[in-house]
């Protein structure tokens, strides 16, 4: 394939990254706790929290470092850090 | 599942975990809308969105060089007004490329009065050459070059007050805000680009890994500096402070223990001294911005 | 139409024909008159151009790369101390592939502080991916502008271009120029159609970061196009030459070079002086020409090595040193006859604005029959003691 003329590129490659392989703990989302009211996805700084048909804050693994700052954020601790099991 | 994410900030770029940078840049364009284009300097959000080929930004984006950003946004936005184009243009910078390496060419862009929205991720150092101090450093910060040691406390002087400069050069809207507030943030660049002219924006941007904490902690250590009167959130029209976030303020060791890079201030012992000149910075903010909230007794 | 001119104002003139979209300059000597002109030609509305007063050099050439990458026509102007300023952003231009056409009033490089005239500004940024055109007259002077847009813009080459010409003793010197007019160089130059522009229809990145993976491949690809661009410059040339009436299908001229035996190399100005001398030498009998060099980047290795092949001897005169070696000319004049046992001499000459007469040039001609070379022509007897 071609170069990007002058080290240009069109956008979607970062995708290709799959950064969760960085994780060492893993956000687990109880969803009988949370009040979808948007914070983890709101603070995430990969931007990979989606919502389900529901609402609930569903997080893309395959992006997700493990940084934990949903954890902390979330007002009802409606998320827990889990070692993550490879 | 529809857990599919769609932001013009994409996923898969190599921010540290828990990375302030990579919360402003998704911020910046989720406000901004896809009708943008980004001129970034060379810093860490350049790096880590940016390898070739792959790039993070949905938005037309153009890197050039670490301080000639606004040179670039001048160029473009001429190019734009010639053309007949309605993109709006937003340039972001590191406080380095920001604060000292790029003054030049931000101060000739905002004399000139270009309609344009220049946005500092403010980190406090030079967090992509491996924490060096900057102009935006604050006063007793240990980096890597003002380390603290045996006859030094870190960096020696405050930080610059840029927002001030560049309301001197006539800028129509500046303002401060932090990623602990990323409502605040996306209403402050919402504004910035409604206002015609050359808009400036400081976003406090705590690094984990250069200022020693946890990266899950990025939100608390955003709040505590403002909570404490370190960092003020503001907002100046043609050179006038119309708001300021109000606080019920902590002593500034709520703020600074909480990281590596004032640990000298506690460790070996405590520097009553050092730490009282901190909390005087604070004090002058508030007084200066009026942030302090008087509870009733 | 036969116009009597002064340099400057020619060369705005042909910038102007060539309606740059965005202008960005600085004000600095020798250069001032150009962008004065300009700045006149569109506050009096003769120039539909966004013409931005940037506050530096290095601003001049940035807000042009940005002003290119969203898809204008851009143009600037500089000279010494400013193109030094603009360094870092000489090799991004390049090395983003975004074509600016500059004039560059060549000019002597501090220290010591020199209005004057070399080469050495424009010499000094050899290697940073620029096309780099050489004017012996105005008349060249405005028509490499031309030229340097058409090759400068062309989809297969998309680099930067620099048109030199000497500082003060063309750009300030009045002379006739045979102008074109505005729909003559709308014949030779159509408006510029850029392949890839910051466009939000189009979403693109620019100016990204390359890995060891990738960097060489970049850096063969911006040497390649420079390369390729020498056929380009040889078909716009004749087009032109075709359509206007002077050929610039060769990168080189050779003047009285058919029979000679000692061959002068030179660029710019110097080459009308040079070519009386060789007038008069010729009547004494002596068998030299000239080889003038119009484009230095690309280098015309094979025009060059063809058109000296049959002389005894080669003096080159170089308005630059690569302090250390030898003149840059010079260098490239060695490689490009490698092998060939020709000897050649390097004269380092008319720095910093210093007269070069007609008898220095036969005195460069004495020198080089006498086998000596590789000096400093002319210095004054005291650093010599």
């Amino acid at each position: 394939m071609a170069l990007g003329l002058g080290c240009s590129a069109k956008p979607g490659k970062a995708k290709e990254n799959r950064t969760g392989s960085w994780r060492t703990f893993r956000p687990e989302f109880m969803h009988e706790k949370c009040t979808k009211c948007g914070m983890c996805t709101q603070v995430c700084p990969e931007g990979c929290i989606g919502e389900d048909d529901l609402g609930f804050p569903v997080p893309d693994y395959d992006y997700c470092k493990g940084c934990g700052l949903c954890v902390e954020e979330c007002p009802s601790q409606a998320i827990e850090m889990k070692k993550e099991e490879k | 599942m529809t857990g599919e994410t769609c932001h013009l900030f994409e996923v898969g770029h190599r921010a540290c975990g828990g990375c302030a940078a990579a919360l402003v840049a998704r911020t910046i364009l989720d406000a901004a809308g896809k009708n943008t284009i980004v001129v970034s300097s060379t810093g860490c959000m350049e790096v880590f969105s940016t390898p070739y080929p792959e790039t993070a930004w949905n938005v037309p984006w153009i890197h050039s060089l670490f301080e000639n950003n606004s040179a670039v946004a001048s160029g473009i936005v001429a190019s734009l007004k010639k053309q007949g184009r309605k993109e709006k243009v937003i340039a972001i910078g590191g406080d380095g490329a920001t604060f000292d390496i790029g003054m030049l060419c931000i101060s000739g862009a905002f004399e000139r009065g270009h309609d344009f929205l220049y946005i500092c991720y403010d980190n406090e150092a030079y967090m992509n050459t491996g924490i060096q101090r900057s102009g935006a450093t604050p006063y007793d910060a240990s980096t890597t070059t003002s380390p603290a040691g045996k006859c030094s406390m870190g960096n020696r002087r405050p930080k610059k007050d840029l927002p001030m400069i560049l309301a001197a050069h006539g800028a129509p809207y500046v303002a401060t805000a932090s990623v602990a507030y990323l409502p605040d943030l996306k209403k402050k660049v919402e504004k910035g680009l409604q206002t015609e002219g050359p808009c400036y924006i400081q976003v406090h941007a705590p690094c984990c890994t250069g200022w020693g904490f946890e990266g899950e902690k990025t939100m608390n250590i955003g709040k505590l500096a403002i909570e404490t009167g370190l960092w003020v959130n503001y907002e100046m029209e043609d050179g006038k402070v119309t708001r300021a976030k109000k606080v019920v303020r902590k002593p500034v060791e709520a703020y600074l223990k909480e990281q590596r890079r004032f640990r000298h201030l506690f460790k070996p012992s405590r520097n009553e001294a050092e730490i009282a000149k901190i909390q005087a910075i604070a004090d002058w903010n508030a007084e200066k911005f009026g942030i302090d909230i008087k509870l009733k007794k | 139409m036969m116009e009597f001119m002064e340099g400057s104002h020619a060369v705005a003139h042909a910038v102007k024909y060539c309606r740059p979209q965005v202008i960005a300059a600085y004000p600095i000597t020798p250069q001032t008159h150009i962008v004065e002109a300009l700045a006149d030609m569109v506050a009096n509305c003769h120039l539909d151009a966004e013409y931005i007063t940037v506050e530096s050099e290095f601003s001049a050439l940035s807000a042009c790369l940005g002003a290119s990458a969203a898809g204008s026509r851009v143009y600037s102007a500089t000279t010494s101390q400013g193109l030094a300023l603009m360094f870092e952003v000489c090799f991004n231009c390049a090395g983003m592939r975004i074509p600016v056409v500059m004039s560059i009033v060549n000019r002597a490089l501090g220290a010591p502080l020199s209005i004057w005239n070399d080469q050495q500004d424009s010499i000094s940024l050899r290697d940073s991916g620029w096309l780099q055109f050489y004017a012996e007259d105005n008349q060249e002077a405005t028509d490499l502008h031309y030229l340097a847009y058409k090759v400068a813009e062309d989809r297969n080459i998309l680099l930067p271009a620099f048109v030199c010409f000497d500082g003060f003793i063309l750009s300030h010197t009045y002379e006739p120029v045979d102008m074109l007019n505005q729909d003559q160089v709308d014949s030779f130059l159509p408006p510029y159609s850029p392949v890839q522009r910051l466009d939000s229809e189009d979403p693109m990145s620019f100016g990204l970061f390359a890995s060891p993976d990738y960097y060489t491949e970049f850096r063969y690809q911006i040497d390649k196009a420079l390369k390729d661009a020498t056929k380009k410059i040889s078909l716009a040339g004749k087009e032109f030459g075709e359509m206007f009436g002077r050929d610039y299908s060769e990168m080189v001229e050779a003047y009285r070079m058919d029979d000679a035996d000692c061959a002068l190399v030179a660029m710019g100005s110097i080459c009308g002086t040079v070519k009386d001398a060789i007038d008069e030498m010729r009547k004494d009998g002596k068998k030299v020409g000239l080889l003038k060099l119009r484009t230095f980047r690309p280098f015309p290795e094979k025009e060059v090595r063809k058109a000296l092949l049959g002389v005894s001897r080669v003096a080159v005169l170089d308005k630059n040193i690569s302090l250390g070696a030898k003149g840059a000319v010079a260098l490239e004049v060695k490689d490009a006859l490698y092998g060939s046992m020709i000897p050649v001499f390097d004269y380092i000459i008319a720095l910093g604005g210093r007269d070069v007469r007609k008898k220095d040039i036969r005195s460069v001609v004495d020198l080089a029959e006498k086998g000596k070379g590789d000096l400093f022509y002319g210095l004054r007897q005291e650093v010599l003691e």
